[in-house]
């Protein structure tokens, strides 16, 4: 078996006297689209700011494409082709939906110490960035602010942004938090559609959704793997029925 | 026939070039009154007018700085009158040895302010919000301590500079070249802040403003950026500080107190924080009210404090706001 795109190996992470993430093990293979469900708590948030470099792991080891990435910062990993979304929708706000875009095509076209020429008036942003929309049925309100977007359209942007610093993979951090059935279903479409080609790490609450979607998913509790797995062999774990898939009924 | 292709073009383009509006021509009509102003005041027989509308157009280079990172960064300096002081001493340590050269004196203002800018900034801008504002007001005041300190060029007291500084073709020493000197460089530096900030640069930095996890995470290392940016910014109102030694013929520390960067803030926010030319109305609007309050009452400073609140509760973007809502295109 080839070489996984991501592994990560015996994480911790402790804040005062909580273990948020407590020996975490991963390994995702290429275009494969890997789920981690967990309960509340389970150390999600912890796990994904490490893994996109926002927080320092206390130890244990994060390779990406077989490179040791645990020391690099945010900005690197996104050079290196990892690209994250956000949880809590994270687009900005007063620039217009292609600037959102564009602005993350800038950020993997060079240096950006180009002082003179309007970046607005680039078409080496301006069409990758409107084909990205296109992408994310977002075209049409190229020139809204971003501000102006349906909660669910600014989700779908966040997934444009992610994807227009065309990484090797993406870590989606809850991409259906907050939305609507309508909303969902459109995010599900477009997660559908980036299914098999890129590489996808998908933390998520919505069990239809991670069954939908998932080639494997792993089950955290308490900054642990409990179990991991096809989705089959997940539902019919006696460790997930008991631990989480029971309580919350899924 | 449209092709697909040009439809693209179309769609990715902001549809047509901007017109003008009422903010263009607010901006036109100001330029073209400061343009005449040395004429209409002598006209109208108050030369000595002058003066405040020189120290007007100074003031708005300093503004215009001070926004380009306060305004479109996000950083807001308490400490930007340093950089006008650090210009002032640029021109009047080497006028008292006798160096009268402006190409020394403006070359040098902006230098030595641009390595305070680095150097300060590379610590500062590792805090955030009120640490930024109380650490970069800390810088200021040790500027302030340090001219206070230097006894050779008048300690407290200050420096009376005997000539103005010594250019080609134009002569400082005429009260109207050395207007016609801060506007026209005015005139310029909007232009090149306009282009900054609609460049690839302005828009990280613009970005950093509003998310810069975000700028992070999509790869951008932010803070090299934002100190390129803050530098910039120093070296704007360095320059500013050299055209304020020649104005007033004298340098001292208390052009670097804290007050004076409050001063600089009032002014960006009176006229709106991130627009282009807001700046500008916030340091001529606030030029006039001093002249105005002051001529009613010695507790202007006080009618003074009630107008900024009154700014900062009910128009958010300054003398700006007026002008009518901003499209997302700075």
């Amino acid at each position: 078996m080839a070489e996984p795109i991501l592994e990560v190996r015996d994480l911790r992470k402790s804040f005062g006297g909580v273990r948020a993430v407590d020996g975490f093990a991963l390994s995702v293979s290429e275009f494969e689209t890997h789920a981690v469900i967990g309960p509340n708590g389970a150390g999600k948030t912890t796990l994904i700011a490490q893994l996109s470099g926002m927080l320092k792991p206390d130890s244990g080891a994060i390779r990406f494409r077989g490179r040791d990435i645990t020391e690099v910062p945010a900005h690197r990993r996104s050079r290196l082709g990892l690209a994250r979304s956000f949880q809590i929708t994270s687009v900005f706000r007063d620039m217009t939906v292609i600037d959102n875009v564009a602005l993350a095509i800038q950020a993997h076209a060079g240096h950006s110490f180009r002082f003179w020429m309007p970046a607005r008036r680039d078409p080496d942003l301006t069409e990758p960035a409107l084909q990205m929309l296109r992408e994310v049925d977002l075209a049409e309100r190229a020139h809204d602010l971003a501000s102006a977007l349906s909660h669910g359209e600014q989700r779908q942007l966040e997934i444009a942004m992610a994807l227009a610093t065309s990484p090797a993979m993406l870590l989606l951090d809850e991409p259906m938090a907050g939305m609507g059935p309508e909303e969902s279903r459109r995010m599900v479409e477009t997660l559908q559609r980036l299914k098999g080609e890129k590489t996808m790490l998908l933390v998520e609450h919505d069990m239809d959704v991670v069954f939908a979607l998932a080639d494997t998913i792993t089950v955290m509790v308490d900054g642990r793997v409990i179990a991991s797995g096809p989705p089959q062999a997940i539902r019919s774990d006696e460790h997930v029925r008991r631990a989480y898939l029971g309580e919350e009924g899924g | 026939m449209e092709t697909p292709a040009t439809i693209d073009r179309q769609a990715a383009a902001p549809t047509t070039r901007p017109r003008l509006g009422v903010r263009g021509w607010t901006m036109l009509i100001v330029l073209a009154v400061l343009a005449i102003a040395p004429y209409l005041l002598f006209k109208a027989g108050h030369g000595f007018y002058l003066d405040v509308a020189t120290r007007a157009v100074i003031l708005s280079i300093a503004a215009v700085g001070l926004n380009f990172i306060l305004g479109y960064g996000g950083m807001i300096s308490f400490g930007h009158a340093a950089y006008l002081g650090i210009g002032a001493y640029s021109v009047g340590i080497p006028a008292y040895y006798g160096v009268y050269d402006g190409l020394v004196h403006f070359p040098l203002a902006i230098a030595a302010s641009a390595l305070f800018a680095l150097l300060t900034g590379a610590v500062c801008l590792r805090t955030r919000g009120v640490y930024f504002i109380m650490i970069t007001m800390a810088f200021a005041q040790m500027v302030y301590y340090a001219f206070v300190s230097l006894e050779e060029y008048g300690g407290d007291d200050g420096l009376v500079i005997n000539a103005r500084s010594r250019l080609p073709v134009i002569d400082l020493e005429s009260n109207i070249q050395l207007y016609y000197l801060s506007f026209v460089s005015l005139v310029a530096l909007l232009y090149v802040v306009h282009r900054i900030v609609n460049s690839r640069f302005g828009m990280v930095v613009q970005g950093s403003k509003g998310n810069d996890e975000r700028m992070r995470a999509i790869g951008y290392h932010t803070y090299v950026y934002r100190l390129v940016a803050y530098v910039i910014s120093g070296a704007i109102c360095g320059y500013a500080g050299a055209l304020l030694a020649n104005f007033s013929s004298f340098i001292s520390p208390e052009m670097t107190y804290w007050t004076r960067s409050g001063e600089l803030i009032f002014m960006v926010i009176l006229g709106g924080t991130g627009s282009l030319f807001g700046p500008v109305l916030g340091a001529v609007g606030f030029l006039a009210l001093e002249e105005i309050l002051s001529s009613f009452t010695v507790y202007w400073p006080f009618l003074f404090g009630v107008i900024l609140i009154m700014v900062v509760l009910f128009a958010r973007r300054g003398i700006d706001s007026l002008l009518g809502p901003r499209d997302g295109h700075g």
